[in-house]
């Protein structure tokens, strides 16, 4: 892919050429190029793992490329750090922010930019600059505030403010929406406008079609570590940005038999799940959940699907409500644990596989056993037969394609796509009743995509009620026999696929109706 | 027993103990608010206080003695550092490292260099820091308990007491009004927000375990060339540990570690006056226990049941950049 | 990427590196020895004759290896939980005082009761001392390093205040109990073994020592091959995963918080009932933090807590003779060589891993 060439003439604010970033064994970014210009809002579009962040982190100096060049206004620059970065006028708005929850807002916007050894002669004036700022900005957010105590969208302003206190030109945001409620991000995406007008350069990077086509003047496509595409947003569709980042024609249905809906496998009424500090995170949810059926759960994450999940899975004590699984109740008064709930004919895939579904340090065989390990059937008595265990791996690997099929094999060294198959193979194969599976294809590469959609399929063909959790709208839309939409720790909204569209849907989890 | 006698040179023994707990809580103030625990206290002022002694007794001038337990103990504190910054490695298991191995150096070069049994010489009082008598102590010691204080308490102390307690506020004044304070802060809390910021957390943490490395050589070098007389085996007596409950006690705060050193040293010197009181119908006083309730204390804040005691959140792991 | 995950071949890990670390240990001792004006070859070689050149070398080597296997293991077993027990110290001398009590007041019992009941009451006190960090940390947050580290103050005290004003036997000044009946006494392995016809050197060895294999045998079926320490390791592992597979964390905490607490007090078994005959202050002398160098240096594994229990007694014992042969090296200097292995096997365990893995490393 040449460089892509400017056509004005004029000196582009960033320009990247051939950046090479390998971690291990995966090739996270090969030879890419991109280029900026100045006064722009620049989209990076890509799936999850496509390289994106990894891009932006080297621009950032986070991680140093194994070969590339980096220009900034024309000129080459060695990027090794992100003081390098932030020298060369560069600051990036983290997806998990980087900011100091016990400090003030102050003291987090001057961090690394303090003025001077002194603070007491440094602060009075930067209490000045941030109210500029906030004046020429509408970056609205009280410098005395302590930043733990903000909500998300305050945070970000914090972030976006500590940028511009260092004197950015070049501001990169990393998925920036993804924790945002739809207001908040009305807002954010005004303040970019406005950081546009002022002359700065944005790199908006987004896994979102519809941002890419509200905001950026001009987009780059990534694709499994490669940069398949750059084009002018008024010039292009969303469709043929989609193409472009999927790599084939948007398959939105699977071939999948009618749906042949049995009895009620879950019945979930009246629903309330309180985090640790108290806060209400799911609220009053009710559904139904039948056999043969897949019902996807859609949302922006962090909407209390997560809390759900637990919730249902016994990880997690709700606070109110009934869940009816075949004969059961369950409910705050008399709980079941995850144990009883495996008993019941639950299986869970969790949507933390590194810390949650598996155990990055044992080897395979120790993870595919995990909640099952008192199964009479791997040893006798108080004991494990690690011998059989063993066999039940290695035939629980051929079946689900696990890649390399080493039962010893520390679950450290599978690549995400195979751990993610190691762990479905684990919950489908006891045919579980119900089947609950978060976010099943995060950080798995294409080809596991679609042999984990097919697994799915193929257990609800069986007859098991699957509840599918993803912030993948392609994945619920192509799964899913019917679709809820959270919002807020509500359902809001209940419907079918063939009547829902991209739009609509987005509108749902946006809370807009 | 009257009190008001007993009183001035209660408080006087208070500040005596408190001053090495105070050192040592403060070192391990700045360590951990940048986010590196430190069990090895005990092993940095035991080393402290052996080249405080040694050198001061093979030079005769304990200012060299305090540059060498400084010098010595803030290169473990550097050793701390590599362990915990550069290697990533466990950092209780590198303090545990450093306060066994400096038990057994210490005593095993003071048995090699000086052939007495491991402790270094006697140290005359020309080798030794020395009290500051106030002006007009004498005139004043005629009034009764208000001489005392001046004379015992206020004045009369060791010339290292008085820099001691002018280190607390300069040290909330650098942790809390400087550049390097709030850093520091940060980096304990939050290191990936203070490296995206530009600023070197590996640096940082190493200045802290310096600092730390520094604070618990002048602590040494107070037990073995101002309280004492010169090295004798672990003279250090889980002073380090108790440091770290006062700083546990304090919750990472300077003033409040602070009281908590005087609290324990105030209990200390209570305890040593109890030794073999006889309450009427009760018994002996159980000097021990009085002891022991530095430790109590701090394992009932611990368990939450008063108050709160929450670490700086980095603290204990070691950074490395997530993917 | 962390170097831990690149891989190498298993002997490199488990063999090759934790040789060379110790060996780095040795070396810096050795440097010690040699600023000391002593020659550290000689040192070593009267070091090893000592520990390991007579059968009562080799007898007192086993006997202070009984004290590291308890405490190593019970400090593996908390690791596997993902707990740091510094507290084992504590725990082996309030195990102390459980056995005492049953050997001073039910001593007119046969040895065959007297045994497991004072074996049983050690255990229970070390558990018990060790369940209340345990409870803490399960369910109030307290973090167990510091918690550990002030009850062994707190049972320091204790058992001195005990020591010197209740158990004391009357009209004597040091701080100690009377000695125990014959019938509460460990037989020493000397007599054991004489009693089957084999002649060994009287050492303090008793038969302390086999109950320390037993229970590193039961150990390693525990952790490795039962439910249970499955159980352990996925706690220790990763709490979420815990839960989310219906292990309880909390309830798995205490457990082997108590079953580390019950290995803390096989060192009275041994010291106070199998060497000494009666409770002196200050009996487990530091083993409860040796076992830390000894897990760490066996990888929290039984077979390495015993490879390296052993390898730790006959430096003890070499230590001791070598202060006999060069009055310039005191004993001090294992405690020294202890510190070292810590700091090398366990602080900087991954220092040389990437040399290695240049060396030996597959894609």
């Amino acid at each position: 892919m040449p460089p892509d060439p400017l056509a004005n003439g004029q000196t582009p604010a960033v320009e990247l050429r051939g950046i090479d970033k390998r971690f291990g064994t995966v090739h996270a970014n090969r030879a890419v190029d991109l280029t900026v210009q100045r006064g722009h809002i620049h989209g990076l579009i890509g799936e999850n793992g496509a390289g994106k962040s990894t891009l932006m982190s080297i621009l950032y100096g986070f991680y140093t490329a194994d070969a590339g060049e980096i220009r900034i206004g024309g000129v080459p620059v060695s990027i090794a750090e992100s003081k390098d970065a932030i020298e060369a006028g560069i600051e990036m708005v983290h997806q998990h922010f980087m900011l100091v929850e016990t400090m003030t807002v102050l003291e987090n916007v001057i961090l690394g930019a303090e003025g001077g050894a002194l603070l007491s002669r440094h602060l009075p004036a930067a209490r000045d600059r941030l109210k500029t700022f906030s004046r020429d900005y509408g970056l609205d957010v009280d410098p005395d505030a302590i930043v733990g105590d903000l909500p998300v969208g305050a945070q970000q302003r914090v972030e976006i403010l500590k940028a511009l206190y260092r004197g950015a030109e070049i501001l990169i945001l990393d998925e920036p929406t993804g924790v945002l409620t739809p207001q908040e991000a009305t807002d954010l995406f005004r303040i970019l406008a406005a950081l546009r007008t002022q002359g700065k350069t944005v790199i908006l990077v987004t896994h979102k079609l519809r941002e890419i086509m509200a905001i950026t003047d001009r987009v780059s496509v990534m694709r499994a570590g490669q940069m398949v595409g750059h084009r002018d947003t008024s010039a292009t569709s969303p469709e043929e940005l989609g193409e472009l980042m999927i790599g084939r024609k948007l398959a939105n249905r699977l071939d999948k038999a009618p749906v042949r809906i049995g009895a009620v496998a879950m019945d979930v009424s009246g629903l309330s799940v309180r985090d640790a500090m108290g806060v209400e995170r799911v609220k009053n949810v009710s559904f139904t959940l039948r056999q043969g059926e897949i019902v996807g759960i859609a949302g922006v994450s962090g909407n209390g699907q997560n809390e759900l999940m637990e919730a249902l899975a016994g990880m997690r004590r709700f606070a109110a409500g009934t869940v009816r699984l075949g004969e059961a109740d369950i409910t705050p008064a008399r709980p079941l644990a995850p144990d009883a709930l495996r008993a019941l004919g639950m299986a869970h895939v969790p949507e933390d596989r590194l810390r949650t579904g598996l155990l990055p340090s044992f080897a395979a065989r120790e993870s595919a056993i995990l909640g099952y390990h008192n199964d009479p059937a791997y040893g006798r008595g108080p004991l494990l037969d690690w011998g059989v265990i063993d066999r039940h791996t290695a035939t629980l690997m051929q079946r689900y394609e696990v890649k390399p099929p080493l039962p010893k094999l520390r679950g450290s060294l599978f690549s995400g796509g195979n751990q993610q198959k190691l762990i479905m193979a684990r919950e489908m194969e006891r045919d579980p009743k119900v089947l609950m599976v978060g976010q099943p294809t995060r950080g798995v590469d294409i080809g596991g995509i679609d042999f984990i959609h097919r697994q799915l399929v193929a257990m609800r063909d069986r007859g098991c009620a699957v509840l599918l959790v993803s912030v993948e709208l392609d994945e619920i839309l192509r799964l899913s026999d019917r679709i809820l939409v959270m919002f807020d720790g509500r359902i809001v909204g209940d419907l079918l696929p063939e009547a829902a569209d991209e739009r609509q849907l987005g509108l749902m989890m946006a809370g807009a109706n | 027993m009257d009190i008001i006698d007993q009183l001035p040179s209660l408080l006087a023994a208070t500040i005596r103990v408190a001053v090495p707990l105070v050192l040592a809580a403060f070192a391990g103030l700045f360590s951990e608010r940048a986010g590196v625990v430190d069990i090895g206290l005990e092993g940095k002022m035991l080393a402290g206080a052996f080249a405080g002694a040694a050198v001061s007794s093979i030079t005769g001038n304990v200012w060299l003695g305090m540059l060498a337990a400084v010098a010595l103990a803030a290169v473990l504190g550097a050793l701390h550092g590599f362990v915990c910054i550069s290697q990533k490695g466990n950092q209780v298991v590198s303090g545990l490292a450093i306060n066994i191995m400096v038990s057994g150096l210490t005593m095993t070069l003071g048995l090699a260099w000086f052939h007495q049994g491991g402790q270094t010489p006697p140290l005359p009082p020309s080798a030794r820091f020395s009290e500051v008598i106030f002006p007009g102590t004498a005139l004043l010691s005629g009034i009764p308990f208000l001489g005392a204080i001046y004379g015992r308490v206020i004045g009369g102390q060791n010339i290292l007491v008085y820099p001691t307690f002018l280190m607390v506020p300069l040290a909330w004044w650098v942790l809390y009004k400087t550049r390097f304070g709030l850093r520091i802060r940060a980096v304990g809390e939050s290191p990936a927000a203070v490296d995206t910021a530009g600023v070197p957390v590996v640096r940082l943490r190493y200045a802290a375990t310096i600092i730390a490395g520094v604070l618990c050589g002048v602590a040494g070098a107070y037990i073995a060339t101002a309280q004492g007389a010169g090295f004798v085996r672990d003279m250090t007596g889980g002073r380090g540990y108790l440091a770290l409950a006062a700083l546990v006690l304090g919750k990472w705060k300077p003033w409040n570690t602070l009281w908590s050193c005087l609290l324990f040293a105030a209990l200390d010197a209570v305890a040593i006056r109890l030794q073999g009181v006889v309450i009427p119908g009760v018994g002996p006083v159980p000097v021990e226990f009085v002891q022991s309730v530095p430790y109590i204390m701090t394992i009932v804040l611990l368990a939450g049941f008063v108050g709160r005691a929450i670490p700086p959140k980095a603290s204990g792991y070691p950074y490395v950049k997530e993917r | 990427m962390s170097g831990t995950s690149l891989k190498l071949p298993w002997w490199v890990d488990y063999a090759l590196l934790p040789l060379l670390n110790l060996s780095l240990a040795l070396l810096v001792a050795g440097l010690v020895i040699l600023s000391t004006g002593e020659d550290p070859i000689e040192a070593v070689t009267a070091m090893v004759q000592g520990a390991l050149g007579s059968g009562e070398g080799i007898g007192y080597t086993l006997y202070y290896a009984t004290d590291m296997i308890f405490t190593g293991l019970a400090v593996a077993v908390a690791f596997h939980c993902g707990l740091f027990n510094i507290g084992a110290e504590g725990q082996a001398y309030l195990g102390g005082l459980g056995l005492t009590l049953v050997c001073l007041y039910l001593d007119w019992l046969p040895f065959w009761l007297v045994f497991p009941l004072a074996m049983l009451a050690a255990a229970a006190f070390g558990a018990a001392y060790a369940a209340l960090p345990a409870w803490l940390q399960a369910k109030r947050g307290s973090h167990i390093v510091i918690t550990t580290i002030m009850l062994n103050f707190i049972a320091y005290a204790l058992m001195e205040w005990l020591l010197v004003n209740v158990l004391i036997k009357p009209g004597q000044m040091s701080p100690e109990t009377r000695a125990f009946a014959p019938n509460a006494q460990l037989p020493s392995m000397q007599r054991l073994l004489g009693g089957l016809g084999i002649e060994i050197a009287q050492t303090p060895l008793n038969i302390a020592f086999l109950v320390a294999l037993v229970c590193m045998v039961l150990v390693w079926v525990l952790i490795w091959h039962t439910r249970w320490g499955y159980g352990v390791r996925v706690v220790g592992a990763s709490p979420r995963a815990a839960v989310y597979a219906g292990i309880a964390p909390g309830r798995r905490i205490i457990q082997a918080m108590v079953l580390s607490g019950a290995l803390s007090a096989g060192v009275a078994l041994n010291e106070v009932m199998g060497a000494q005959h009666k409770l002196l202050v200050n009996f487990p002398g530091g083993y409860g933090f040796t076992g830390i160098a000894v897990a760490l240096m066996g990888r929290n594994h039984p077979a390495g807590v015993l490879i390296s229990a052993v390898l730790f007694g006959a430096l003890y014992q070499g230590g001791a003779e070598l202060s006999f042969d060069m009055p310039t090296i005191s004993s001090y200097l294992i405690v020294a060589l202890q510190g070292l292995v810590i700091l090398f096997t366990g602080g900087l365990a991954l220092m040389l891993r990437p040399a290695l893995v240049r060396l030996f490393g597959r894609a």
